[in-house]
Order: C-alpha cells, then sequence, then structure tokens
C-alpha cells in the first residue's frame, strides 16, 4: 500500500509537517521534527528510485483521475534521481542548520524559519514528481516563495539579505510569469496541460503559438536556473543567506530548475520541434559564455561565498553544455553534474558556514590561516575546492570526464576539440579561484587574535558526510554514471517519440 | 488588416499591459513601484488566460460512464479534436467578443433559445448541466465501441439530425472553459502571496535603511562594502 504511493509521500509529508512545524516552540525542536521528516521523504525517495529502476516510471493519479483529466505524478528515473539527490541534501543540511541557524536568526522565528525549510523542500520535490505542467509552475512557486523569506532571514547577520531577497523575488516573479505565459500558449495550441499529452499533440506542430511558449517557457526557467546572463539574482542571495539555506539552495534549487528544462525539452517538446536546434545552439553559447566571464568573475572576488556563488553560476554553465549535445552521453553527463556538483556545493557551503559560525565572517581575512585554526573544515573545504575544480578522485573530475567524453562523441556547431580546450581552460580559473582560498587558508598566518567556537557536532557530521561523499562518488561512479544514462536514455528515447513512455 | 488587429482587442491590452508592467519594474527604482510594475505584468497574464478560456460553441465536456484504462484512446480522440477546434475558435473568439459586446445578453439569448428547442425535442441541451443524463440517450442509438465517451463540441457534429438547431445554437454559444480560470485563480493566489511577500520585505528594507529608493539603498550598501574591503 506504502509502495503504490511512493511518487506522492515524499511531497505530501513535508508540506503536511509545515504548519506543524511552525506550532512548535522556538526552540531546537522544530529543527529534530523537520530532520525527521526529511529523512523520512529521502527514504521514501531512494526507494521510489529503486522502484523505478527495476519496474519502469511510477504513475500516480491525483484523487483517482486517470492522465488526461486528472493530474498525474509521473517519476521515470530521471526524476527519482533528482528527487533523491533533493531529499538526501534536505536530510543532510536541515540537521546541519539546527544549530547554524541559532547564530544566524532572529531566535523566534525558528520555527518559521524550519517551516518554510519544510515547504520550499516540498515545492522542489513536488516539481520533480509532477507529470502536469502547470503543476509545476505551482510547485515552482511554492518553493520560490519560501525560498526569498529564508534568503531575507538572513537579515539579522547582514540587512543586504534583504534587498537580495528583494532582487531575487522580482526577477524569479517574472521567471515564474514568463513560465504560466508560455504555458498558457501551450494549452491554446494543444489543449491539455498533461506533460506526454501535450507531447503527443505537438507531434508535426510547428506555429508561432507554439514556438512563442517554447520561448516563453524556456526564458522563465533560464532565470529560475540563473543561465548566464540571466544570474543577477543569485550571487547576492547565496551571499547573504543563512549558510544552510545557501547550502540547501546551491545544491538543489538551479538543480531542480535543470531537472524541469530537460523535462520540458525532451519529454513537452522533443526533436521533432523543429526549433529545438536553435535553442541548443542558444544553450551552448550562453553555456560558455557563463563557464568563462562567471569563473572569471569568482576570481576576483574577496566573498567566500560570493566566489561559489559565481562559481555556480559558471558551473550551470557545464551542465548546460551538456544538455546541448542533445545525445544520451551528453544529457547523462549534465544529470552527473547536476548531483556531483549538488553534493560539492554543499559540502563548500556547509564548511563556509562552519567559518561563519566558529570564527564570525565570510570574508577571505576570516579564512586565513584557517588550516591551523579549524584542521578539519578547512581539510573539508579543500577537498571540496578540489573536487569543484575536478582533480582525480573526486566527484567534479568524473562529471567533467563525462562531459568531455561526450563533447568528443557528439556532433556540433563547434569543433569538439575546441570545446574541450575550452572546458579545461575554464577549469583553470576555477584552480584561480579554489587556489586563492587555500593559499589563504594554509600558507598565511592568521590575522589577530579572535575566539574561536568550537563547531558543534551537528554541524560538523552533515559536514563531513557531505565531503565523504565527494570523494566516494569520485572513486566508486559506476553506479551513478549507470544511473544517470538510463535516465539521459529515458529521456530522450520520449523526445524522440519512440521511449517506453507511450 | 486593421480589422485582423481590432478583433483581437483583449490580445492587444494583454500585450500593452504586460510591456507597461515589465517597463515600470526595470525602470522605476522605488521598491513599492516595482511591486505595483510586477502586479500588472501578472495581471496582463491573468486577462490571458481568461481570454484563452472563452470557446465559441463550446459545451462543458459530459462524462458518459467511468473512464476505464479501455476507452482511454476514445477519450483521447475526442479531447484532441476539441483541442484542434479551441485553436480555431480562439481566432475568431475576440470577433465574437465584440459581437457579445455590442448585443447584450447573447449568451443568454442563444442558451434560452436551445433551451426552448430542447422542449420540442425533448432531449438536446448538450451544454446544460443538469440534462447530460438526458443527453445520454442520443447515443444509445449508436452503439458500439465509437461512442465518444466525452461529448465535446467536437462530438456536437455527431448529433442526429433533429437535434441540428440545438447543435448549431450550441456552436454560437460563448461558453466559458472552467480550466483556464481555475489556473488563473492558482495563478492569482501566487501573485497574491508574492505581492504580499515583496510588499513585507519593502516594509523590513525601510526599516533596516530608511528607505525604499534603490539608489539610496545601493549607496548605503557601497559604502557598507567599502569599509569592508578597507577593514
Amino acid at each position: 500500500m506504502l509502495l503504490n504511493d511512493l511518487p506522492v509521500l515524499p511531497v505530501i509529508l513535508p508540506l503536511v509537517a509545515a504548519p506543524i512545524c511552525l506550532l512548535l516552540p522556538n526552540n531546537r525542536l522544530p529543527g529534530t521534527f523537520a530532520s525527521v521528516i526529511a529523512g523520512l521523504s529521502a527514504v521514501f525517495s531512494a526507494m521510489l528510485l529503486a522502484d523505478v529502476v527495476t519496474n519502469g516510471p511510477a504513475n500516480y493519479d491525483l484523487g483517482g483521475w486517470a492522465a488526461p483529466l486528472g493530474i498525474v505524478y509521473r517519476v521515470d528515473i530521471a526524476g527519482a534521481l533528482v528527487m533523491t539527490l533533493v531529499a538526501s541534501m534536505a536530510a543532510v543540511t536541515i540537521p546541519y542548520a539546527i544549530r547554524s541557524v541559532e547564530m544566524e536568526i532572529v531566535k523566534s522565528q525558528t520555527s518559521a524559519f524550519f517551516a518554510m525549510f519544510l515547504i520550499c523542500f516540498a515545492g522542489l520535490i513536488g516539481v520533480v514528481a509532477t507529470g502536469d505542467a502547470f503543476n509545476v509552475f505551482v510547485f515552482l512557486e511554492i518553493s520560490s516563495l519560501s525560498t526569498y523569506t529564508l534568503v531575507a532571514m538572513g537579515a539579522k547577520r547582514d540587512r543586504r539579505a534583504l534587498t537580495a531577497a528583494f532582487t531575487y523575488l522580482v526577477l524569479g516573479t517574472i521567471g515564474a510569469t514568463f513560465f504560466v505565459i508560455g504555458l498558457g500558449l501551450l494549452y491554446q495550441a494543444t489543449g491539455t496541460l498533461n506533460m506526454l499529452d501535450i507531447h503527443e499533440r505537438l507531434l508535426g506542430q510547428d506555429n508561432r503559438v507554439v514556438r512563442a511558449a517554447f520561448a516563453f517557457i524556456f526564458t522563465g526557467l533560464a532565470l529560475k536556473l540563473a543561465m548566464f546572463p540571466l544570474h543577477q539574482w543569485l550571487p547576492n542571495a547565496y551571499t547573504f543567506a543563512p549558510s544552510s539555506v545557501t547550502a540547501f539552495l546551491a545544491s538543489t534549487a538551479t538543480k531542480v530548475a535543470i531537472y524541469a528544462m530537460l523535462r520540458f525539452l525532451f519529454t513537452v517538446y522533443g526533436f521533432q520541434f523543429g526549433f529545438m536546434d536553435v535553442a541548443f545552439a542558444f544553450f551552448l553559447l550562453l553555456g560558455m559564455l557563463g563557464m568563462f566571464v562567471a569563473s572569471l568573475i569568482a576570481v576576483f572576488r574577496e566573498d567566500v561565498k560570493m566566489i561559489f556563488a559565481y562559481s555556480s553560476v559558471a558551473q550551470i554553465g557545464y551542465m548546460l553544455l551538456g544538455i546541448s549535445f542533445a545525445t544520451p552521453e551528453g544529457v547523462g553527463a549534465a544529470l552527473v553534474y547536476v548531483v556531483n556538483h549538488a553534493v560539492t556545493k554543499a559540502a563548500l557551503f556547509m564548511a563556509i558556514g562552519a567559518v561563519v559560525y566558529s570564527i564570525g565572517g565570510h570574508r577571505l581575512p576570516a579564512f586565513r590561516g584557517l588550516a591551523k585554526r579549524m584542521p578539519v573544515t578547512a581539510g573539508a573545504l579543500i577537498v571540496a575546492g578540489l573536487a569543484l575544480v575536478g582533480v582525480p578522485m573526486t566527484a567534479g573530475f568524473i562529471s567533467k570526464w563525462l562531459l568531455i567524453q561526450a563533447a568528443f562523441e557528439a556532433t556540433l556547431p563547434v569543433s569538439s576539440l575546441f570545446l574541450v580546450l575550452f572546458i579545461v581552460s575554464t577549469t583553470l580559473l576555477a584552480v584561480g579561484y579554489v587556489g586563492r582560498l587555500v593559499w589563504e587558508m594554509t600558507l598565511r598566518d592568521p590575522e589577530g587574535q579572535v575566539e574561536i567556537k568550537r563547531l558543534p557536532l551537528a554541524m560538523m557530521v552533515p559536514m563531513l558526510i557531505v565531503t565523504a561523499l565527494t570523494v566516494y562518488l569520485g572513486v566508486n561512479a559506476e553506479g551513478l554514471i549507470n544511473l544517470a544514462e538510463a535516465a539521459a536514455r529515458q529521456l530522450l528515447d520520449t523526445g524522440l517519440g519512440t521511449g517506453g513512455a507511450f | 488588416m486593421l480589422e485582423f488587429a481590432l478583433e483581437r482587442y483583449n490580445y492587444w491590452i494583454v500585450i500593452i499591459l504586460m510591456m507597461i508592467g515589465l517597463y515600470i519594474v526595470f525602470s522605476r527604482g522605488n521598491l513599492v513601484k516595482t511591486l505595483i510594475g510586477l502586479n500588472l505584468f501578472q495581471t496582463s497574464v491573468f486577462i490571458f488566460y481568461i481570454t484563452v478560456g472563452k470557446v465559441v460553441g463550446g459545451t462543458a465536456p459530459i462524462l458518459l460512464g467511468g473512464h476505464s484504462e479501455g476507452s482511454h484512446g476514445d477519450e483521447h480522440g475526442a479531447g484532441h479534436s476539441d483541442a484542434n477546434g479551441e485553436t480555431h475558435q480562439d481566432a475568431s473568439l475576440s470577433a465574437e467578443d465584440a459581437a457579445a459586446a455590442a448585443q447584450g445578453d447573447l449568451v443568454n439569448r442563444l442558451g434560452s433559445r436551445a433551451a426552448d428547442q430542447g422542449h420540442v425535442t425533448g432531449h438536446e441541451s448538450l451544454h446544460d448541466g443538469p440534462e447530460g443524463a438526458t443527453s445520454n440517450s442520443l447515443f444509445t442509438g449508436s452503439p458500439g465501441e465509437n461512442m465518444p465517451d466525452l461529448i465535446t463540441r467536437g462530438g456536437a457534429a455527431e448529433v442526429p439530425h433533429t437535434d441540428v438547431h440545438a447543435a448549431e445554437a450550441a456552436l454560437d454559444t460563448l461558453y466559458s472553459n472552467p480550466l483556464p480560470h481555475v489556473l488563473i485563480l492558482t495563478a492569482i493566489v501566487v501573485g497574491v502571496a508574492t505581492t504580499a511577500v515583496g510588499l513585507s520585505l519593502a516594509v523590513r528594507i525601510r526599516e533596516a535603511y530608511g528607505t525604499v529608493e534603490e539608489d539610496d539603498i545601493e549607496a548605503i550598501d557601497n559604502k557598507t562594502q567599502l569599509a569592508e574591503v578597507m577593514a
């Protein structure tokens, strides 16, 4: 019985738990409660993933109404993979947040903070689970609205969190509204909102309405996933949000938007749609620009959170590059990149959060001589930083390796060799900004005598788990790669109209 | 050409509102004004959805029997023709809209006409919900698998001869498709929530900075940043 409800449980659970969380007193209880919920969701997602891999896509008719009339949740391998990623990231960041936010937000907001966290989490999982196009919008907005408040809660430490949240709100809303306009046009052209149904009815249709819908939907999603040059909201939002929020957002929010983009590209539109080549060319170009420009900006920032925020924009460029190949290898590489980058960024931002907790700042001077002051945290930062660069034996190496391999195999408008050289040279920029941090941490002496607060175990353990995961994914990547390839194949088969979806 | 443009006047309203809204968002430095622009922008989308929701000659989809797995294909077919019809209708929609405005209660008139004829022939008020059961009998004469589960406007063409008048009346009826309305209700709720969050952020910004002008806030932030770099 429980097994039949698996596609819907990870969404319902946090959504129902959020208001309960709001009623709890402002101590460590709401955080503990939210951790349990997130843990349960993660377990259910993992069970769903195992189920989907063996039995094929899971369908769930909400309210018992079948596909064209009712809303269905449909989870295939790609969905289950991203869902498991989001749920497990929540399961590690929420326990971390319990102690971390004691420092960073107003005490009276503690229960509200965790309620918002759960709603955001539910929204992100919902985007992944649903098979209904309009539902994607609703869940995107559920997660975005809670994200705005979560970012704004960083105002206790720095009031710039408020303006960052406001900018995010304005740009996020414009993105979401663009997305809705696109959906309206799609509905006008097809008369349905179920993704597979839309796909079926779009076959052979290529007119201005459908193209306008395409443009609106992808501009909207590009704003949400911070595709260069629509990333303006991201650096400030990540920099001034509470550390645990940054760790969660950096590892999930943009990844879920990437997933939504994959869904609309392949499941909704598919390769029959003539406009796809233009879109892929755009992704290729903007991805490359993002990789270069954002990495370059990151090298010259003084705020460590800002450095890695810009690095996030750059990394999204790599994922877009993988998607733009439009081959199973490319999309598979992008999916592996999504997972690996999520884990890496979570580790980085958690370590930065630890420094904020113990030393009280996230600008470069606070990291001076960190290797002597906080050896464990500095170690985690170095490992995760190396993973970001793509050093062998770390997660980042696997994802870049796959991407380069896919670039060689794909037929592209630009020469593959040029692309590969480009990937490698932007990696050198990553060496620049990570190296700068590592240099400050290891080779410089700490400035002044600051009292260093001992890092609580509740923060240390999640941070080390994620750091260990970045190494594990670099050493034993076979499982993830196979999973991502299978997911990509399923997605592209739907896109070609030949897959098991019909 | 001019007529073509004028017939679609509600689309023009949507576009103009949308552009005004976006322009306000981008050009105004005052946070509250930005939110007003955002609201205008969203409102244009609401109007767009409502425009999409008006279908000339549409009728409520009436389900006959359950929609079991076996009948799935049928349903699809019916739904499909409906969709194609809808795109057609939308093109001529604004014209009908204008006509409706001019003639007053076009909808009601046609509706009652259909109802009158319904009295005469007995059972063909296709657009009428409660009489869905009666319209069931329309199809009992044509048994077999190809009976559509879903009587839609597409299906209305298959109505037997005696019911042609009622069907024509139904084709002239301006029907409000409930789905876009429901969708836009959801979007309105989301919009209200966004405005609420945005305004409360503006209040908090005002408390923290003492101003809601973006330029002033930026100047203050730049000063803070400079101090940070110096320290």
